[in-house]
């Protein structure tokens, strides 16, 4: 047999039907689902009179657009409030499990997933969300679908696919002091642009990633899509499967063993051809910041703004100008010490508890910079129960964080967490899009840690002067 | 379910002659909350065709002179979160077809699997398209699916690719669900197989 890659051997092994000039039909392991993406799925399946053929491999939570405070009152929200609503009516009328509003596991669909050892390395798993890439970290095929999809996956458990063409990343060598895995995802996507991904699946490699835990590792994955791939994944070791052991779905005792079996052959061969491989040295990657409209206008922390000389395509002149001129920067200049109005610690890129450790140890003892608002909103119910056992609440607390309840809050700013017109926020989330924060608003993506050195000098800042 | 078959479509365009048009331009996240796939259209663009105060702004959909079936717009169309929203707001708005010279995949699979027909275009042929727009805003663009062509008011034309599963799904009103639902059989074999 000639040498396959994993995610050949993920998506062949998942082929229900292949016929000439037609989609594959790809079986499903996992479907997660949540309040925005799936009525309009549900609805469809009620006009057909069909049910969910595998309530059972199907899971529900609420994140989107659930508020961060007083979760136990009824969602002030009108529209809010009947999209959840209409989660539950969906999930008793079709028999499916629902991590509710105060359930101890509801949170973001992509925190929740892994953490309750539902997503295992080797599956395929989808969700109506195109961060669902974050599942790809275990060694698995997981991509963002749209809701007509969700209707085939619920009504059949398979969706049609065409099989994406393939990119090998490799990022080699030591980080620096500083640079988190949120900083070589950055990097990545400023060297290939917001469309470098375009068409193909990934497969992340080398020792840079290999070294990292598996919170660092979806962080890579979930940013995937935002160089335009369908998905990202990264082939399964001992760090995946210490991750997934012991956790509440994982297999448990025998079962486990025989698992660990299969999932150590969840391996790229030797020799294996893709259509398109890249490398970078680790060592290149300092801290990263974005400072247009999307996630490939990065740049480290000590550089400045391209000019419109320096820009690598000149087409995009046009989008770069309009994306300056939104966010009220001159092309040129540097980042580093602009005045910042608020820093939000959260969302599905992370907000999970190794994030949350490594902002509280680095602001234990300090305080914010009075200029700024600073929201650490937990990835899920059990990451707040966590960071409260072990105290970072307190160290929040003392540094004047605001930490709140688990969902997706302003990194979309579909509930009222919304960053006001023509302030600024630096994010450790996905998309600094126009509005993406609330209409208006400005954003600065950039990893927690840079997040937290923002939070205290109020401004933006190059986290290695300070640790 | 039946949905509307598409063969041939000749229409006057709206232009939108700008790069890199994510999904959230398309229809802003805080109007995602409906639970049925209509009414997206009246939100269509909003926040470049309305104020905050719900005035009009200066924007092509609140220019009578550009109306029709076909939006064309710049390379990289549709990129950004995977909302189907955006492909149902155009359609729902009213718009057929979407031509650019490059679409985001989550957006083209979106836009096929509603009845949109996203063509995609070479850049010189873009080009040419807003040199016919320039010169006549009221001038027609015809789009046919069975010969797959674009062709201009001057005749000049130019072949896309569709694929030839969506192709026969908008020729004949055919639905994924209902492919998927005929292979039944197959899927309880696969299931008890593994
Ligand atoms: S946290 Fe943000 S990117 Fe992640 S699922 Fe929620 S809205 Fe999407």
């Amino acid at each position: 047999m000639s040498a396959t890659t994993l995610f050949d051997k993920l998506w062949d092994s998942h082929v229900v039907n292949r016929r000439e000039g037609f989609p594959d039909v790809l079986y499903i392991d996992r479907h997660y689902i949540h309040e925005v993406t799936s009525p309009q799925a549900f609805d469809g399946l009620r006009k057909r009179g069909i049910p969910v053929a595998r309530p059972d491999r199907t899971t529900a939570t609420a994140d989107h657009n659930v508020p961060t405070k007083d979760q136990h009152l009824p969602i002030k929200e009108a529209l809010s409030r009947f999209q959840v609503e209409t989660l539950r009516k969906n999930c008793r009328e079709f028999g499916i499990e629902l991590y509710d509003l105060l359930h101890p596991f509801q949170g973001i669909v992509h925190i929740i997933g892994p953490e309750l050892g539902l997503t295992q390395p080797g599956m395929t798993m989808v969700c109506g969300d195109s961060h669902t890439s974050t599942h790809g970290a275990f060694g698995s095929i997981a991509f963002g679908i749209g809701t007509s999809e969700v209707e085939q996956v619920l009504a059949t458990q398979c969706i049609l696919q065409y099989k994406p063409k393939q990119m090998r990343i490799e990022v080699n060598g030591k980080l620096g002091k500083g640079v988190l895995s949120k900083d070589i995802i950055l990097y990545i996507i400023s060297q290939i642009s917001s469309s470098g991904g375009n068409g193909y699946f990934v497969e992340y490699a080398g020792s840079a990633i290999t070294n990292l835990s598996m919170e660092a590792r979806m962080t890579i994955c979930n940013m995937s899509i935002e160089m335009g791939a369908r998905g990202g994944l990264i082939a399964p070791d001992q760090t995946t499967f210490d991750y997934v052991k012991g956790r509440k779905f994982a297999p448990q005792g025998e079962a486990f063993e025989e698992a660990i079996a299969y999932w150590k052959t969840l391996k790229t061969d030797e020799g294996a051809q893709y259509d398109k491989v890249l490398t970078f040295n680790a060592e290149d990657i300092e801290p990263m910041i974005t400072y247009g409209t999307n996630p490939g206008m990065g740049i480290g922390i000590t550089e400045r703004i391209p000019t419109v000389a320096e820009l690598k395509d000149h087409r995009e002149e046009a989008s770069f100008k309009k994306s300056l001129e939104y966010m009220a920067l001159e092309p040129g200049s540097q980042l580093l010490g602009k005045s910042l109005d608020y820093v939000f610690i959260g969302s599905c890129t992370n907000a999970r508890i190794e994030d949350l450790r490594l902002v509280a140890d680095f602001v234990k003892g300090k305080r914010k910079a009075a200029n700024v608002e600073v929201l650490v909103i937990p990835g899920s119910k059990q990451v707040e129960q966590q960071a409260i056992r072990e105290g970072l609440d307190k160290v929040f607390e003392e540094a004047g964080f605001e930490l709140r309840s688990p969902g997706c809050s302003a990194c979309l700013g579909m509930n009222e967490d919304k960053v006001p017109a023509g302030k600024y926020c630096i994010s450790t989330s996905n998309r600094n899009f126009e509005g993406r924060q609330g209409p208006g608003a400005r954003t600065f993506l950039a990893s927690p840690l840079s997040a937290a050195a923002a939070a205290i000098t109020g401004k933006v800042t190059d986290v290695r002067e300070l640790i | 379910m039946q949905k509307e078959k598409f063969k041939s479509l000749t229409s006057t365009v709206v232009p939108l002659p700008i790069e890199n048009i994510d999904t959230d331009q398309i229809i802003p996240a805080r109007f995602l909350k409906a639970t049925t796939r209509e009414g997206f259209g009246e939100n269509l663009f909003r926040d470049w065709r309305f104020d905050n105060n719900g005035n009009k702004k200066d924007f092509i959909l609140n220019n009578p002179n550009y109306y029709g079936d076909i939006l064309v717009a710049a390379k990289n169309f549709g990129c950004g979160s995977s909302r189907e929203h955006a492909a149902w707001a155009i359609h729902d708005y009213g718009f057929k077809v979407v031509i650019s010279s490059f679409f985001a995949d989550i957006f083209k699979n979106n836009a096929l699997n509603n009845g949109l027909l996203p063509v995609q275009v070479s850049d010189e042929f873009l080009s040419k398209i807003w040199a016919q727009l320039e010169a006549d805003p009221h001038s027609t663009i015809e789009v046919n699916l069975e010969a797959q062509k674009v062709i201009l008011a001057d005749g000049s034309s130019e072949s896309f690719d569709i694929n030839p599963y969506k192709k026969a799904c908008l020729l004949n009103g055919y639905d994924d669900i209902d492919y998927l639902l005929s292979l039944k059989d197959r899927i309880t074999q696969f299931e008890s197989a593994n």
